[in-house]
């Protein structure tokens, strides 16, 4: 039982950190910047665009994808070794996240060559950004009940209809769409997977603005918008299988919850001044942090148990199924506890508040981290069916034609 | 990254598991808890020249030395079966002490009979409700004897020796007391879990063998943190066992016509679960890493595992009861016993409640999270 990287992996963390020595700013030590989200400063997606073109030339795009993707044909462990190392620097790889760690695996899994020959290396140096356009008012967590149509007319098919929570969509140049190609069978049946041009006629793209105030994420409308038939990935009605690759990319991930953690919460209970002295004398705050601390660590080491599988060439184990649920809601109690040790002055937002003002800003941005790829109560249901083998609750809407299944949305 | 236990040591609690299963299925708790014998001595002595009583020995003084890693992957497996022997009193605190703070005479007369399971040990500790704080102890030794009355010291009627815990003064904090001597009354108490017995112990001018290394309050603390580790894997292991009884039951068990595993109300329960057991095993691995390797930061990694075996432990056994609804009540499910050795391992060793002053406390001393000095 050990903590350190096998000569290999030193050797490749090495070659990690020389390469982002060289391309990148690193992140100042305690410093908060981080949290914020830096999409919208001036210049922000040209640097990041910079920076994702050099790491794909030193060949730290696709990693652990095999050489006939166009990837380093590495280990899943030195994919994670260099997550870990980048996350040091201060750089904005996530606004590639959907094309590389979504489309592409979903395109080279299920893509004719042609689509692989088109997307795949222009995706890996940001030449293409990429949105994804899955979510509808009337289908999130149930996400095969989507009513957005695909109506074959020639060789093209005719969309119409809306997606929701598209992150980017308005900067991104394609998206991977799900509609429904067919609404005569059950509502799985009658699903088929596109590559949609974000720039053709009748796509219109309106920011939402979010409880943060900002608006990363859009409402995307689509009217008589045509598609070639040669962009569609996998075979018709095949839509459900395909998502669900790209789904189990986007739920694979050991992601944590960016924001205040017990580092963050220590120092403030050191700046806060209560009653009796400083926060962090007071007994009953130090239960309150030995206990955020304790989960904290609990993550950290359910996260090495992971990345011990990986180490080995293996898949995670289902713990690592209990890494989002968990991170997104200690994020959201460590900063609430946080804003109540500030106490009335927390009503204050900005830098001049304590550690930054971080708590104040997770407040706002928080709730999103329970609720995107996967709500908790959808990640508890996997929990409950795929690792406890628990029965999935009676379907009302099982066997039947999709265009007979009750229907009720909130606008 | 090698998080993760030998394939020997995987071995060992496979083996373990199969065997606590076939020797100790729940019947052999609950005969404990119902009759007059208060362990079952016929699996101690199995478990005994199984050799698990001299797992963390080295084979110099008769164990097997296989190491504290074995301990912790036994304890996991004794805690899944509620098996109701002395195991944590005579290996995760007699045994230990003795291991961190004994003479090698000391080691030599006493560890060989340990491993062999021929005698038992237990650490005399708690005087009064309230704080374990050993500076707040008022039994004492005073020309080689001791004085002072333990309340509610585990295996306190069966024990042979007792590791007694006192106000140390400038001398040892820790000494061996023979519970045979004609000084020592002892006196079994009623206990919340009456698979583990506990008794009443008052020392009158009591001979002692001090341990020599045991020389400040933190000795005792020292203790303490080595014996939390395994602990934590037992209590990992019960809540490993309640969760497995809630799932099995809510897979057979109807209602309204489905069943109730089938309602998110009982699956989002179960996840709950899983998630507090899952956080506590990982916090209990990091905690078995700092006992394998004599980390510097064990005293954290001891007041993380304990914390969170404490949390699931607790969390997991309330709601197996829960999940089974009036049945979880009765006499007759198996769920009161997990519940009874939850609590009371949670109170071993001292509440959560201080592990978690005590946590504070060494991060603000060792500076882990780069604070400024306290």
């Amino acid at each position: 039982m050990d903590f350190e990287d096998t000569p290999a992996e030193a050797a490749f963390r090495a070659e990690a950190r020389a390469f982002l020595d060289a391309n990148a700013e690193r992140r100042k030590p305690g410093s908060v910047e981080g949290y914020r989200r830096g999409q919208d400063a001036p210049g922000a997606m040209e640097r990041a665009k910079d920076y994702q073109r050099r790491k794909y030339e030193a060949g730290f795009v696709g990693i652990h994808w095999p050489v006939e993707w166009g990837g380093r044909g590495g280990t899943q462990i030195q994919n994670v070794i260099y997550n870990q190392e980048e996350a040091k620097y201060d750089v904005l790889s996530s606004i590639f996240g959907i094309g590389i760690n979504l489309a592409m695996p979903t395109i080279c899994t299920w893509g004719t060559q042609e689509q692989r020959d088109t997307f795949l290396h222009r995706t890996m140096r940001a030449e293409i950004v990429w949105c994804q356009l899955f979510s509808e008012p009337g289908g999130g967590s149930d996400l095969a009940a989507l009513r957005t149509r695909a109506e074959k007319d020639g060789d093209d098919w005719v969309i119409n209809g809306q997606k929701i929570w598209n992150s980017g969509a308005h900067y991104s140049d394609f998206g991977i769409l799900v509609a429904r190609s067919n609404p005569d069978v059950a509502k799985h049946a009658g699903l088929s997977f596109f590559i949609l041009d974000m720039k053709a006629p009748g796509v219109e793209i309106r920011p939402i603005r979010q409880v943060s105030g900002s608006s990363h994420f859009n409402e995307v409308f689509f009217t008589n918008v045509r598609i070639p038939d040669h962009r569609r990935v996998g075979p018709e009605g095949a839509g459900w299988k395909v998502a669900l690759t790209t789904l189990m990319n986007e739920r694979h991930g050991m992601r944590d919850a960016p924001g205040p953690d017990v580092t963050e919460l220590f120092r403030l209970a050191q700046e806060v001044e209560l009653e009796d002295g400083p926060a962090i004398d007071n007994a009953a705050v130090q239960e309150k942090l030995a206990e955020f601390y304790t989960r904290s660590q609990g993550l950290k080491y359910t996260k090495f148990r992971g990345m011990t599988a990986l180490s080995r060439g293996q898949t995670p184990g289902p713990e690592s199924s209990i890494i989002k649920v968990v991170a997104a809601n200690k994020l959201q109690d460590i900063l609430s506890y946080g804003l109540d040790l500030i106490g009335m002055a927390a009503a204050t937002m900005g830098e001049t508040m304590p550690v930054g003002g971080i708590f104040e800003e997770a407040l706002l941005y928080s709730p999103a981290l329970r609720l995107a790829g996967g709500t908790d109560e959808i990640m508890k249901n996997i929990i409950a069916e795929r690792v406890l083998g628990l029965p999935q609750d009676p379907r009302a809407d099982k066997g039947i034609a999709f265009r007979d299944i009750p229907t009720g949305t909130r606008r | 990254m090698n998080f993760d236990f030998s394939e020997e040591l995987i071995q060992l609690r496979d083996q373990a598991r199969r065997f606590l299963a076939d020797r100790c299925p729940p019947a052999v708790p609950r005969r404990i808890l119902e009759g007059p014998e208060p362990f079952a001595a016929e699996l101690w002595q199995a478990i005994a020249e199984m050799g698990w009583t001299g797992a963390a020995i080295p084979e110099a003084y008769g164990g097997v030395g296989l190491g504290r890693l074995a301990v912790c992957v036994l304890a996991e497996e004794l805690g899944r079966a509620v098996a109701p022997v002395p195991f944590a009193s005579s290996v995760y605190l007699a045994t230990e002490a003795i291991l961190l703070f004994g003479s090698e005479d000391q080691k030599q007369a006493w560890l060989p009979k340990l491993a062999a399971g021929e005698i038992i040990g237990t650490l005399a500790m708690a005087e009064r409700p309230g704080t374990s704080d050993p500076r707040k102890l008022t039994a004492s030794v005073a020309g080689g004897r001791l004085t002072g009355t333990k309340l509610a010291v585990p295996d306190g009627d069966v024990a042979d020796f007792a590791v007694v815990a006192v106000h140390g003064g400038n001398g040892p904090w820790l000494h061996l007391v023979d519970l045979h001597d004609a000084t020592v009354g002892r006196e079994t108490v009623p206990t919340i879990d009456p698979t583990r017995s506990h008794a009443r112990i008052s020392f009158t001018s009591a001979p002692v063998d001090p341990l020599p290394g045991a020389t400040e309050p933190e000795s005792v603390r020292k203790l303490l943190d080595y014996a939390a580790v395994p602990m934590a894997f037992e209590q990992v292991g019960g809540a490993q066992a309640a969760l497995d009884m809630a799932n099995a039951y809510a897979k057979e068990r109807f209602a309204f016509g489905r069943p109730i595993g089938s309602f998110q109300a009982i699956k989002h329960k179960l996840a709950d679960m899983y998630i507090q057991l899952e956080l506590a095993r990982s916090n209990a691995w990091y905690g078995a890493w700092a006992v394998h390797t004599d980390a510097a930061e064990l005293p954290i990694a001891a007041a993380v595992a304990r914390i969170a075996a404490c949390e699931a432990g607790w969390f997991c056994t309330k709601e197996n009861i829960q999940t089974h609804g009036g049945m979880g009540f009765t006499w007759q499910m198996d769920c009161h016993l997990h519940y009874r050795r939850a609590k009371l391992l949670g109170l071993a060793l001292g509440g959560a409640r201080e592990w978690k002053q005590r946590l504070v406390a060494e991060l603000r001393t060792r500076n882990t999270l780069g604070l400024q000095a306290a």
